[in-house]
């Protein structure tokens, strides 16, 4: 049951950065576009997260759920010496969620948009960067929980270069899938030329924030590329991604949309299981030497097993409303 | 403020904040169902215009539930890693049954907002009422793990350690179904009161009279069941506590000598010191009737317990007092109404029955968050009863003060901004959601 539980748990962290990804890069992407463009970027980019963003959010709260019900020690470690990244995180869910709402629904338009809109703008930027920041920290042995005064304790545990790096990769990724993600909802030629050269240009930021990741990981003695080229299953994922990026653009060239889509969600998938299956099944690495490992740092047999029948039962509900959610509003915009 | 204090402030700031949300998340969709039913049945547009109107109202509470939610999912491990540590795999398993609940919640709100004109009417229906349904289920869900550190079970405290765990046993805890009974039944009352107290108001300001008197009916109606079954659900509760949790009933009534035929005690100021209530009123026998169904039975004072496991006795006392009279004034205004309904059918249209109901607006919310402060502070000072005390689950991080300052403004600036667009969405009614008036559709609209 343990293998269940550890597999939902990953399913659900990819889905929330694609999903929630692509839901954050939403704000940066128009963020991004000059004052000319955002009123359309604004209308597409509504078009393509509308009616899911919600459920898009529902991820996070899972794999929330899971480690705390099933891996505790792993999320009281990182509730602990992560609590200010994590503090920032909040905020910029709170502020995106709430400020994409009002902007929406709110039921006068005047300069308040302005206002929701700035909100919704930096606080998509906020929450990946401080999500990356935090994924890092787990597995760059910074966090020392040996260590005996505050800034070693709860500051020094996630503020370092490699820290920074992964933030801005991960802020580009969101924007990245954002771009990507609208290309189906455009209207027009014009559109959707546009739309696919910021998704150009978003694709650079991946590619130059990824190599800043390796810089910053280089400079600060963590053997990344050791971790992710000396397995098979490493080098794999990274020459599948690669890959995938110039099917995408060939795609795009071709104005294949469909497919564009699923390349970049089987890209992302690609990069998360490069970056975590060398330490699998360790999850966070701590400073003075000891791993927290998802198969180790486990809650009581019992507990385990009703967790994963708890997702389990939860999945046969949840995923065919969800996908007939995503597949209808897709059908509608069809016809349309 | 020292950091121990600072977590709790935050924790009860969050859970108080949350709890509005929540509770109007569970009760506004059934509200919005019914009048989408009413409207199907009998195709009158202003029902179709009210359920669009509510349904706004249900996306912007929903997304602040939804957001302050995962705020508490956050806060416990925060706050309380030592907590977390050993309860989350005792207690979480209505965390995670609630975690599908939320999600079928946010994908009906997604069919449901989205989908005007898109589906089968009846299935359209359906989403919105599963909005409710599922939000009603995540928070009986929700309650459960809340009962558990009241009533804690499925597990064996050996030598400080937690042995033979089982999570199924845990989440049927005995308090669970008393607490989630009477958790739901408030929120009927408290977001009834609160949408009738807001429709009242504009039925009297003389706009769209027809539309906020069918809001009005509808409202009411819902309240009237919360405000009749809250004593009934809030005896099956006082029971419970009454068995397992004795000394949080002491503290509720502030009852410090043990005796037979107990009294109830009506108002009154406690004085912790001497373990007395001055200027009190208090019904003989009425306490011991109250928690065993006999007259005479022996109520346990607060003195025969060791004083340091007593919780801040005035504080629960004046919240189970203030929640006392909230209720019983929501009840007379309940049977007022029903007697008009029956009877007095003029009555409904006066100003004054509307006052009424203006009045109390806020009540059944400040009967909701008293309730909350007797279960939560009348728990103290264990934060799993009889096993771990709350100072031993609070983080080692220092400055937990700024973290509260902190969430206290972004709490304060929310409740601004969603009272400014709740306001804004009331005074949009003639234009974007009452087809019979003369300004509908005009500019400004949005859909």
């Amino acid at each position: 049951m343990i293998y269940v539980v550890i597999g939902f748990l990953w399913l659900s962290v990819c889905l929330y950065v694609i999903l929630g990804g692509a839901d954050f890069g939403a704000g940066i992407v128009e963020l991004m576009t000059k004052k000319k463009n955002r009123k359309y970027t604004e209308k597409i980019m509504y078009e393509s997260i509308a009616p899911v963003w919600e459920a898009n959010h529902m991820w996070l709260i899972i794999a929330i759920v899971i480690l705390f019900v099933g891996f505790p020690e792993i999320y009281t470690t990182m509730s602990t010496y992560l609590h200010i990244p994590l503090v920032m995180m909040l905020v910029g869910i709170i502020a995106r969620g709430t400020a994409f709402t009002f902007r929406h629904y709110d039921a006068v338009e005047d300069r308040w948009q302005i206002i929701y809109t700035q909100i919704f703008y930096y606080a998509s930027l906020l929450t990946p960067f401080f999500l990356g920041l935090i994924a890092a920290a787990t597995v760059s042995q910074s966090i020392n929980p040996d260590a005996n005064n505050f800034l070693d304790l709860y500051v020094f545990s996630w503020l370092n270069w490699f820290g920074v790096a992964v933030g801005l990769f991960t802020v580009s990724l969101c924007a990245y899938l954002a771009s990507i993600f609208s290309l189906r909802e455009t209207s027009d030629r014009l559109e959707l030329g546009l739309m696919i050269k910021k998704s150009h240009q978003t694709m650079i930021f991946v590619v130059v924030t990824g190599l800043l990741v390796f810089f910053a990981a280089y400079f600060s003695d963590i053997p990344l590329t050791k971790w992710i080229f000396s397995k098979p299953l490493g080098v794999m994922s990274i020459s599948f991604a690669t890959v995938a990026l110039g099917l995408i653009l060939r795609a795009m060239h071709n104005r294949k949309l469909l497919p564009v889509r699923a390349l970049a969600g089987f890209q992302i998938i690609m990069i998360l299981v490069a970056a975590t299956y060398q330490h699998n099944p360790d999850i966070i690495l701590l400073g003075n030497g000891q791993h927290l490992s998802l198969l180790k740092h486990i809650a009581a047999e019992k507990t385990i097993s009703a967790l994963g029948w708890a997702l389990v039962l939860g999945s046969l509900f949840i995923l065919p409303f969800l996908f007939y959610l995503m597949f209808s509003f897709t059908k509608a915009k069809g016809k349309s | 403020m020292d950091d121990f204090i600072a977590a709790r402030a935050q924790m009860a700031l969050s859970l108080g904040f949350h709890i509005i949300f929540a509770c109007v998340g569970m009760v506004m969709p059934f509200l919005m169902a019914f009048a989408h039913w009413k409207y199907l049945k009998t195709g009158n547009e202003i029902y179709k215009g009210l359920t669009k109107a509510w349904s706004k109202g249900v996306a912007i509470l929903f997304a602040t539930g939804a957001v302050s939610g995962t705020m508490l999912s956050f806060e416990l491990g925060l706050l309380w890693p030592g907590f977390m540590k050993h309860a989350g795999p005792i207690f979480g398993m209505p965390f995670s049954l609630e975690g599908t609940a939320f999600f079928i919640e946010a994908i009906a709100i997604g069919f449901f907002l989205y989908g005007w004109d898109k589906f089968n009417k009846w299935f359209h229906w359906f989403c919105g009422f599963l909005v409710g349904l599922s939000g009603l289920a995540s928070g009986i869900l929700v309650v459960a793990a809340n009962a558990w550190m009241n009533s804690p079970t499925g597990f064996d405290y050996i030598n400080g350690e937690y042995v033979n765990i089982d999570p199924i046993k845990a989440m049927f805890n005995e308090a669970w179904f008393p607490q989630a009974l009477h958790m739901t039944v408030a929120a009927f009352c408290a977001t009834g009161f609160a949408v009738a107290g807001v429709h009242a108001f504009l039925i009297m300001r003389k706009k769209n009279v027809e539309f906020h008197t069918k809001a009005f009916r509808i409202a009411a109606a819902f309240a009237m069941i919360g405000a009749f079954g809250a004593p009934l659900s809030g005896d099956v509760a006082a029971k419970s506590v009454a068995e397992r949790q004795p000394i949080k009933l002491a503290a509720m009534e502030a009852h410090f000598e043990t005796e037979k035929g107990a009294a109830f005690v009506i108002g009154g100021i406690p004085d912790e010191e001497k373990g007395e209530i001055n200027y009190a009123l208090k019904i003989p026998k009425v306490l011991s009737f109250l928690a065993t169904n006999d007259f005479n039975a022996e109520i346990k004072g607060l003195n025969d317990f060791p004083k340091d496991e007593w919780p801040p006795v005035a504080v629960v006392h004046y919240a189970f007092q203030i929640m006392i009279f909230f209720g019983v004034v929501m009840i007379c205004i309940g049977s007022l109404y029903l007697y008009a309904f029956f009877f007095k059918k003029q009555w409904l249209n006066k100003n004054w029955l509307l006052k009424t109901f203006l009045f109390a607006t806020p009540f059944g919310y400040i009967a909701l968050e008293a309730g909350w402060t007797v279960t939560e502070v009348g728990r103290q000072p264990w934060i799993i009863y009889g096993i771990m005390k709350t100072v031993d689950a609070v983080t080692p991080m220092p400055g937990i003060q700024y973290s509260f300052y902190f969430f206290t403004a972004i709490f304060i600036s929310l409740s601004l901004i969603i009272i400014f667009l709740l306001r804004r969405q009331i005074q949009m009614v003639p234009k974007l959601y009452d087809p019979t008036d003369a300004q509908f559709n005009s500019k400004n609209k949005k859909s």
